[in-house]
């Protein structure tokens, strides 16, 4: 059991900031920007998160295994609690989180409010890509393919 | 007044008004995601599977938040919490969850629209009625997240961003297939003329929805707009206009006055945790 006392915000979130999404695990979701804050009252560990989408079923295993990582490392009385507002959003993801979901095969996000973004494959880099469906294997991604190498795709939607 | 009664909070009609309300969201939610599942491994082709089941599971979610919502304010009111009791079976103890309220329910309680529980019929149907919804939501959301209910507010700007794909997605397939070949405007003439009578009953105001801050007539505008601008593309004709004489509507769902398919849906929804009460796995 870790000293009441001894609890800082910083120890937490290196450890609570490691967790990976295990929907896509080369994440942790302090890349994918859910992770949200970390309270400290007495000897309890409360920790905020906010879900992707309303019905995206990681969340509760997401929940057990930050859960599980701070009882690993001595943290014994945790609360995990789920926030909607603010909704969260894909420019919450960070730079690192971007560059690791492309190394893994998947387009990151691409900004662009007025027309479809230029999505480019992972694979070859070619910017001559098409949308094959909006919704993908998750709920946070469409399905694309590329016209030049011909791979089919997964596009982490803009949210 | 003794110690004990100062810390119940005062039963109001407000305080049943707002519960209702939130079932009714939930109520519909879950059950256009239940209809929508039955998809699951019978789209027709494996994008547009995934499509539908991906719409599914996000009104599932959006259901879920709304049942918890509602969950919340039954468990910190115990005098609203009796106001619903004999709805739930009579040996239920404990704590109310989303559960409870998803599965313990029956048919005259739930709230849903009709047109929810309709049943998919083909695809040019369950593309139309998730259409239809979709611009429904997509005005009601804009409006709820402006509430001073921080939770429903919540809920609706959360919510709100997923319906803009159903709405984009649903609109394209009532395009394809109304400006297709004769044979997919055929079949969504007959899906037109399936699901409109059902569409009035989404700007009926029940008296639970009088007071919840949502100008009806409002979205009622925008949807209309909306469902003009998508159909005259779609070369499909206006069931609605000032050449058209009213349609008669049906209503009723939001009063638990349910069609005949409803009791179907329940039966397969709820029948395991009515037959192994608590079963988790």
């Amino acid at each position: 059991m870790v000293n009441q006392s001894s609890i800082s915000v910083e120890d937490i979130t290196q450890i609570v900031a490691q967790v990976p999404d295990p929907e896509v695990p080369v994440l942790t979701i302090e890349d994918l920007g859910i992770l949200r804050g970390i309270n400290i009252i007495g000897d309890e560990v409360e920790v905020i998160i906010t879900p992707t989408y309303s019905g995206c079923p990681a969340m509760d295993m997401i929940s057990m295994n930050i859960r599980l990582a701070l009882i690993e490392n001595g943290y014994k009385n945790v609360k995990v609690t789920s926030v909607l507002s603010p909704a969260w959003t894909t420019d919450w993801m960070s730079e690192a989180g971007k560059q690791k979901l492309k190394a893994y095969g998947i387009a990151p996000p691409q900004y662009d409010s007025n027309k479809e973004p230029v999505v480019e494959c992972p694979q070859c880099q070619s910017s001559n890509t098409k949308l094959l469906s909006q919704f993908g294997s998750t709920a946070c991604k469409a399905l694309y393919q590329c016209n030049d190498c011909k791979e089919p795709f997964d596009y982490f939607k803009c949210h | 007044m003794s110690n004990n009664e100062s810390t119940i909070q005062p039963i109001n009609s407000s305080g049943i008004q707002l519960l209702n309300y939130v079932l009714c969201l939930a109520d519909t939610n879950l059950i256009l995601a239940q209809r929508n599942a039955e998809c699951c491994a019978h789209g027709p082709i494996l994008e547009q599977d995934i499509a539908i089941t991906n719409i599914s599971l996000d009104l599932l979610g959006q259901g879920r938040n709304f049942y918890q919502y509602a969950a919340t304010l039954l468990n910190e009111n115990p005098e609203l919490k009796k106001e619903i009791e004999h709805v739930l079976p009579a040996d239920f103890e404990g704590t109310i969850t989303e559960d409870t309220l998803a599965y313990l329910r029956n048919e005259r309680d739930f709230k849903n629209l009709l047109i929810t529980e309709l049943p998919n019929g083909d695809w040019g149907q369950t593309v139309l009625r998730q259409f239809f919804y979709s611009a429904y939501q997509y005005s009601l959301y804009e409006q709820m997240q402006q509430l001073e209910d921080a939770q429903l507010a919540a809920i609706a700007a959360k919510s709100i961003k997923e319906v803009i794909y159903h709405l984009k997605w649903s609109s394209e397939w009532v395009i394809r297939l109304g400006d297709g070949t004769a044979e997919s405007q055929q079949r969504m003439l007959h899906a037109l003329d399936t699901l409109w009578s059902y569409t009035g009953e989404l700007f009926i105001p029940a008296t639970f929805e009088t007071n919840a801050g949502i100008d009806l007539p409002s979205i009622k505008s925008t949807w209309t707009e909306k469902i003009k601008d998508v159909l005259t593309e779609a070369t499909l004709p206006l069931p609605f206009g000032e050449d058209k004489k009213e349609t008669f509507m049906h209503s009723g769902g939001k009063q638990g006055m349910h069609t005949e398919y409803m009791g179907f849906i329940l039966a397969e929804m709820q029948s395991l945790q009515r037959t192994y009460p608590g079963a988790t796995w």
